[in-house]
């Protein structure tokens, strides 16, 4: 059994004066134990909003999340938060997440004593040791977030997230406020964090060559919907819909040249007034006169000269 | 470089609590130059920039040496007034953070018209038209509409782009750029560096990028200056600094990018961290993390010796 299960999740934003904002449509996923999910797509995709409809900290407009066997659909805020203990979230911003007044041992801290766990000394030693699991020097719980650098924020974002060995951790662009270095660091440590606990992940990322060291599965998102996923080595080696490919071949690398990049005609269309059909059609280099007209569903997918059939939601490929 | 230079930092100094944060910081971009700024994470990268705005927040940041020329005026000798002019208008800056940066209650229109009102004599419907105009060029859907909404009701990398845009807004000389791009997928990436680039092939804006993604830089940058500890320990020009790193730290960041190695293998880490202010070691700060160490290393700081290359180790790589 999955350990996250989501059915048909939709979010649609109210929009001053305006048509609503359809973020996320009819997304369908599922995450088990111990399994990394990346979520990869272009800035204004929904991805943001897809990771906090599956904690309700925004309510999604329909659909199902069922967590541990227990759908969160209709739970009270109080059940949520004894939930939430199980999922935890870091988010994009590690600027606002973190309370400007508070030392950074109470913030790492804090998750402890809201869920009452241990005693003083306890919750001291497991700041500790959370410090030392993300790189920051003992010293940093007496500081505050000021004091400290972009990425050294974001780590006292992810040492707070691990306070209470969450089952299922949200990851929302966690580490691309870090330098090279740093960042593999926290891959690495994120990879270990994985096999040793069994922590199931969902790393939402627009950067797939993070997405794919990490990543068991990942899933693309294109304007609010998923328009592929599979194991991550198969996206990569042989990414099915055209929009993986173009954002696969826009990777820049140091030793490649700009001009070897597919560029991706025209913008992300606004999600007000999504075009007809599959949404992509209006950028892909192979579309056809069904893209317009017909929305491809998300289903397993003969691809010619492919061994394995794959999932995407693409007219190309034979249901 | 054979122009004038537009900004000249000579050996600049802050200092918090007495300790150095950044030292000995020496850095000249010339007009249309693109000059990429890298190092890890706690460094100076940010430092050194806010300086050049001179945001630092003062105390508990103190300069305690050094210039900064821009357009052969001392900016450190400005007045607060003289500041203000500056800021928006000839230097700008896009922040790292960008939530912090916009203002929550006012929608994002008002926000890019204000810098607009404050440094241009236009009327306030030139203003909105401008706004739309720049909100299309780096990407946001619907740009009429969004220039009503309030920051929290954009996702996190198109409130990146409104900084940009804003950045932008009255075509600065200079444009310092701190990780502008960290919240945005590789396509709109592409848009956006895209357009700084063109806009300084243009209007001959020159460009403080400060990046982690050395892919970034090796595609963008004319020159780069890596940081260590608070000092710059190598600078070339981008195409000998990753054809031909010297430095030993730089080496060691050049193999840890993500896309020059194998999925699912570890990635090679540089170990340990950079030591904070007042917690840095004796002579070359990365001593302690350095596979190459020699005699000299962990006694004197070396200089910052070549010529076009620079880079301040005591065995740099053959
Ligand atoms: N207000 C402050 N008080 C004390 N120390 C500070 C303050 N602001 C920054 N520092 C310290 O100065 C050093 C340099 O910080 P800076 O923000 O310039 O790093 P950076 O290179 O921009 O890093 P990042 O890549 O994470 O953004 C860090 O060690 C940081 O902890
Ligand atoms: N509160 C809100 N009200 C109205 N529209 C919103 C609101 N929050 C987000 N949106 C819109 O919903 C869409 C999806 O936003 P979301 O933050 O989920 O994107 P994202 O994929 O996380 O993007 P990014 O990579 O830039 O963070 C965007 O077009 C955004 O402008
Ligand atoms: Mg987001
Ligand atoms: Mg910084």
């Amino acid at each position: 059994m999955s350990l996250l299960q989501v059915n048909k999740l939709s979010k649609t934003y109210p929009n001053l004066g305006g048509p609503p904002v359809q973020a996320v449509s009819e997304v369908s996923l599922h995450v088990d134990e111990g399994e990394v999910l990346g979520v990869v797509g272009e800035s204004g995709c929904g991805k943001s909003t897809l990771g906090r409809s599956l904690l309700r900290l925004i309510e999604p407009s329909s659909g199902e999340v069922i967590f541990a066997g227990k759908s969160l659909t209709r739970l009270s805020q109080t059940e949520m938060k004894a939930v939430r203990r199980d999922m935890q979230v870091i988010f994009q911003d590690p600027f606002g997440s973190l309370n400007p007044r508070h030392t950074v041992g109470y913030i790492i801290g804090e998750p402890l004593i809201v869920h009452r766990r241990g005693n003083k000394a306890e919750r001291r030693r497991r700041v500790e040791e959370l410090l030392g699991i993300v790189g920051l020097p003992q010293d940093a719980a007496d500081r505050y977030p000021h004091e400290f650098s972009g990425g050294q924020r974001q780590r006292i974002a992810i040492a707070r997230a691990l306070a209470l060995d969450p089952k299922l951790l949200i990851a929302d662009e966690a580490v691309s406020a870090l330098d090279v270095s740093i960042q593999s660091q926290i891959i690495n440590l994120i990879a270990d964090l994985q096999k040793r606990l069994s922590l199931a992940i969902i790393f939402i990322s627009h950067d797939l060559s993070v997405i794919r060291h990490v990543s068991d599965r990942i899933a693309v998102m294109y304007l609010g919907r998923i328009v592929e996923v599979g194991p991550a080595e198969e996206i990569m080696q042989a990414p099915k819909h055209p929009y993986t490919q173009a954002l696969l071949s826009a990777v820049p690398r140091p030793g490649v040249a700009r001009t070897e990049r597919i560029k991706l005609a025209g913008e992300l269309p606004d999600p007000t007034d999504p075009p007809s059909g599959c949404a992509f059609h209006t950028r892909c280099p192979k579309v056809m006169d069904v893209c317009r007209l017909e929305r491809p569903d998300l289903v397993q997918r003969q691809i010619d000269g492919h061994p394995t059939p794959g999932e995407a939601a693409c007219h190309l490929y034979p249901a | 470089m054979s122009q004038q230079p537009l900004l000249d930092i000579e050996d600049l100094k802050i200092t918090v609590g007495g300790n150095a944060v950044i030292e000995d910081v020496s850095l000249g971009i010339a007009p249309g130059e693109m000059v990429g700024l890298v190092g890890e994470s706690g460094c100076g990268k940010s430092v050194t920039a806010l300086s050049i705005m001179r945001l630092l927040a003062e105390p508990p940041m103190r300069v305690a040496g050094g210039r900064i020329l821009f357009e052969n005026e001392d900016v450190l000798e400005y007045s607060e007034r003289a500041l203000e002019k500056l800021r928006g208008d000839r230097i700008s800056m896009i922040f790292q953070e960008p939530m912090t940066s916009l203002n929550p209650v006012f929608t994002i229109g008002e926000q890019i018209a204000e810098t607009l009102l404050l440094h241009r004599e236009i009327s306030s419907s030139a203003a909105e038209a401008r706004a739309v105009e720049l909100l299309e060029r780096v990407g946001i859907p619907g740009p009429s509409a969004a220039l009503r909404r309030y920051p929290h009701q954009l996702s996190g990398g198109q409130r990146q782009r409104v900084m940009i845009a804003m950045a932008l807004a009255c075509e600065p000389k200079l444009l310092i750029a701190d990780e502008p791009t960290t919240a945005l997928d590789v396509t709109v990436q592409a848009q956006i560096l895209d357009l700084i680039d063109d806009l300084r092939r243009e209007t001959g804006m020159a460009v403080l990028l400060i990046t982690h993604d050395l892919g970034v830089v090796s595609q963008y940058c004319d020159r780069v200056a890596v940081m260590y500890g608070g000092r710059i320990v190598e600078t070339a020009s981008a195409e000998d600094l990753f054809g031909h790193p010297r430095h030993r730290y730089t080496e060691a960041l050049l193999r840890t990018i993500p896309a020059s190695n194998p999925p699912g293998t570890d990635l090679p880490a540089i170990p340990g961290a950079v030591p904070p202010p007042g917690r840095r070691p004796s002579g070359c700060a990365f001593h302690p993390r350095c596979h190459a160490v020699v005699e000299e290393c962990p006694r004197l700081v070396p200089d910052l010796v070549g010529g076009t290359h620079r880079a301040r180790c005591w065995n740099p790589v053959a």
